[in-house]
């Protein structure tokens, strides 16, 4: 059984005076997907949100307890903020092309964190664009603007942008939400494909999504986790009932 | 029931739209009155001397307004360079920072405030602040005036244009791992650019067409801008002194420097809306 | 693989770049106390030799060094008062005619050119009113007020064309683009619903208008008042054009006489004596306090407006 990636610890999380997250505790195996799944509002992206501290970005959201990767608690003060972030990407449900090429999309975040030659560069930025099996279809516009692609291959840039910097585990909120159905099967092959090298959380509101593609399931309620194991057993034999009413339906 | 007279009503209805339509009437007549008059006589009065030569001595023929056109052209240059950045900073960190505190609220109520600020009064105060410890007027003083006038202006349209910006874009960019200055300098400004450059256009217009700061700090001059740090020629005092005066040849360039000056304004003005057009489409 | 300990270089960066953009903001702030405590150093001297009396003496007489804001303050409201009755109801019929009664293909470019009248630069409109406005209120709209109406106090005396009436009918043309801006934002603001129950009623644009659309944007419609006024009060170079440059109070609109702003703009480069500067910029400090006075008021009352209207700052 391979060391987790991240394990959470009593995380309980707060917007001002109101809770949304209520004593977590879970581990993300490495290279599997893990999917969080539940009901709306049940804190699933906000549980997400605190891998990589992004929700420092709102003054009155705060978080407690201990998030471990790699052994360090990376909500603890003296964290590098910066190579937690490239460690630990994330892909956002509305795709989010910068302002810039394709090309220079891709090469942004490589910019920010390594030093590398023209030819280096150029060859990391189409390794990323071939992960994301984005390749054949943007080689020729590479000076396109980013947002001049469909939504789905926005969004597969997004994916290539994020994995360009070698992090080690991607965090997908609800990736496909916002794309069409055949754009959201490319992301899903893609998913399987990479988990091989990454560690993939990610979080669905469409449960046959998570059934399809991952190993792990969390079920998320109103702030908790109300069960969480592999996927096979979440659907088919859960052990709470009220994992077996959202699975069925009954309510969601 | 008793009913209103509908046709009394359908009167006043007529009567309101047609007076409606003379008030919108009247405002496009007076603007092309303006703009008449000042192309008819702006145009009567710009030749080649007009933007190669000096001043001449009051009664005297011919002359020009070349050393006024330099010195507007500097003390707006160096306006800009001085108000554009620090403004840009300053909506910066009310789109950026100041959202949801009490400090970024009392910023941006002061930012409509300012812009309330009749023009003369920045005079005054940068007459007190640097006129007189400095001992004399300046292109100095004169461009700082300008600077201050920009300053609101350019927070105000900088606040605007980045709070447009969906947050999702700066989360993408922080969630690499960008620091917080590259996600709003690299990512979310270049996001916004059309709007901005539309917004600094139209600051620029709007200053470069005022008169009343620069009367008391860059005064006014007939020779040329050796340094700034002296009384500067500039086109809008020289409009001022030149129509007050009883001198035909000065009254004539009083139009051409009018003339320069609205359609240099109004250049800038539509230049900067097309972009804003273009970037709706 | 660098570990994940602290990154002070990185910090360091956003931090200053955090501190100089409030700094930068701060400024805004700084300029207006400053502007504030500068005007009363200033000052100083008149207001030491004058006290409030200042504010209501007629006098202004450099040779003997006697000055009073009577004059200044006295033009600077009617010539405010002028533009705003005049003004007012063309913005109001503007800004409806381009709401409610136009068709897009003819409010698109009527709203631009009302627009365009702002971007022309004050000093332009000083030309205008100067060699072209007056002159024609001389000879044309004055005498034929002075035929009908000569009885009334308002309007006796020379048809000079520089005067206090032409100084109020510009300074009327140059924040009417402004008023009629802001009103038609807030005819905008009124949801459709609202205005279709009451056409559903059977009610003609007049009535919608008057009994719904203002009523309801009655709050906006003030706001936008008063910040026409706050611009009127402060203009200069227009004014100081035509008004005449004349310090006396008179009764009668065909009369020069002056505003603070072109008391300031004519006499401030003339003024060697220490008195004489000091009253100027006492005076230019009762302008900024006025000023500042109708601006905070205006914005507080813009402020719950929007509150109301459900739209955030």
């Amino acid at each position: 059984m391979t060391e987790p990636r991240v394990s959470v610890r009593n995380l309980n999380f707060y917007y001002g005076n109101n809770q949304a997250l209520f004593d977590n505790n879970i581990d993300i195996t490495t290279n599997r997907v893990t999917a969080i799944i539940g009901p709306s509002g049940c804190g699933k992206s906000t549980h997400l949100r605190v891998y990589n501290r992004i929700f420092e970005l709102y003054r009155n959201q705060r978080a407690t307890g201990e998030v471990f990767i790699d052994g360090k608690n990376i909500l603890a003060p003296n964290i590098d903020i910066i190579e937690l972030r490239r460690k630990v990407g994330m892909i956002f449900q509305k795709p989010t092309p910068f302002p810039m090429s394709v090309f220079d999309n891709v090469a942004y975040g490589l910019k920010l964190h390594y030093k590398l030659s023209k030819s280096k560069l150029a060859e990391s930025v189409e390794n990323a664009l071939r992960q994301a099996a984005l390749w054949d279809e943007v080689k020729d516009i590479l000076n396109k603007p980013g947002t001049a692609l469909s939504g789905g291959q926005q969004q597969r840039l997004c994916i290539a942008r994020a994995i360009a910097v070698k992090p080690e585990v991607l965090l997908m909120d609800e990736p496909t939400s916002a794309v069409d159905p055949i754009a959201t099967a490319k992301i899903e092959e893609l998913v399987e494909r990479l988990k091989s090298q990454y560690t993939i959380v990610i979080v669905t509101h469409n449960m046959q999504q998570a059934a399809r593609i991952s190993d792990f399931t969390a079920f998320f309620y109103q702030g908790y986790i109300v069960e969480f194991g592999p996927t096979k057993k979440i659907f088919t034999n859960p052990d709470k009932k009220q994992t077996e009413e959202y699975i069925t339906g009954r309510f969601g | 029931m008793k009913k209103h007279s509908l046709l009394r009503r359908k009167i006043i209805d007529g009567v309101i739209k047609i007076l409606s339509g003379m008030a919108a009437l009247s405002g496009i007549a007076a603007l092309a009155w303006i703009l008449f008059v000042v192309l008819k006589k702006g145009l009567g009065a710009i030749n080649w001397d007009f933007f190669t030569q000096l001043p001449v001595p009051p009664g005297m023929e011919g002359g020009g307004l070349a050393n006024a056109i330099l010195g507007t052209f500097l003390m707006i240059a160096l306006a800009i360079l001085l108000g554009v950045p620090t403004g840009f900073l300053a909506g910066i960190y009310l789109s950026e920072f100041g959202q949801n505190n009490k400090f970024g609220e009392i910023i941006r109520f002061s930012t409509n405030v300012i812009m309330g600020v009749p023009s003369i009064i920045v005079g005054l105060f940068v007459y007190t602040l640097m006129v007189v410890p400095m001992g004399h007027f300046s292109g100095y003083a004169g461009a700082v005036s300008l600077a201050i006038i920009m300053l609101p202006v350019m927070a105000r349209t900088t606040e605007d244009m980045l709070t447009l910006v969906p947050n999702e874009l700066r989360e993408s960019a922080l969630a690499l791992g960008a620091p917080r200055w590259k996600v709003t300098l690299n990512i979310v400004s270049r996001a916004a650019k059309k709007g901005l450059i539309t917004g600094s256009m139209l600051a620029i217009a709007r200053v470069s067409g005022e008169t009343a700061p620069l009367l008391f700090t860059a005064l006014n001059s007939p020779y040329w801008a050796k340094s700034l740090n002296q009384p500067t020629g500039n086109l809008t005092v020289t409009i001022f002194n030149y129509a007050m005066s009883p001198y035909h040849n000065w009254q004539k360039m009083a139009w051409g420097a009018s003339f320069l000056i609205m359609m240099g304004v109004l250049f800038i003005t539509l230049a900067a809306r097309g972009v804003l057009r273009e970037r709706v489409k | 693989m660098r570990n994940m300990e602290s990154r002070s270089s990185q910090i360091n960066a956003d931090k200053i770049f955090r501190w100089t953009a409030a700094f930068d903001s701060a400024l805004i702030l700084i300029l207006i106390v400053g502007i504030l405590i500068q005007l009363i150093i200033g000052s100083n001297l008149s207001l030491k030799k004058f006290g409030v009396g200042f504010l209501f003496s007629n006098a202004w007489n450099p040779v003997t060094g006697n000055f009073g804001a009577a004059s200044s303050i006295f033009g600077t409201l009617v010539s405010t008062f002028i533009a705003m009755v005049i003004a007012l109801p063309l913005s109001l019929a503007i800004a409806l005619f381009l709401v409610e009664l136009a068709p897009p293909w003819i409010s698109n470019p009527v709203g631009s050119a009302i627009e365009l009248l702002a971007a022309i630069p004050s000093i332009i409109y000083g030309m205008w009113g100067l060699f072209v406005f007056a002159p024609f209120m001389a000879n044309t709209i004055q005498p034929f007020i002075g035929i009908h109406l000569g009885f009334l106090p308002f309007f006796k005396g020379p048809p000079m064309g520089i005067g206090m009436l032409t100084a109020g009918l510009i300074l009327a043309l140059m924040i009417l683009p402004f008023i009629s801006a802001v009103m038609r934002d807030v005819f905008q603001m009124v949801p459709a619903v609202v205005k279709e129950s009451a056409f559903g009623m059977g009610a003609t644009i007049w009535e919608v208008t008057s009994h719904v659309t203002v009523r309801y944007g009655m709050r906006g419609l003030v706001g936008a008042t008063f910040l026409g006024l706050a611009r009127a009060i402060g203009e200069t170079m227009a004014v100081t054009f035509v008004i005449g440059n004349n310090h006396s109070i008179s009764a009668s609109l065909f009369e020069p006489g002056n505003s603070i702003a072109s008391t300031l703009a004519n006499e401030f480069t003339e003024a060697s004596d220490p008195l004489y500067l000091s009253s100027l910029i006492e005076l230019g400090l009762v302008l900024f306090i006025i000023t500042l006075a109708i601006q905070i008021i205006a914005q507080l009352w813009m402020r719950r407006f929007n509150k109301e209207m459900g739209r955030s700052l």
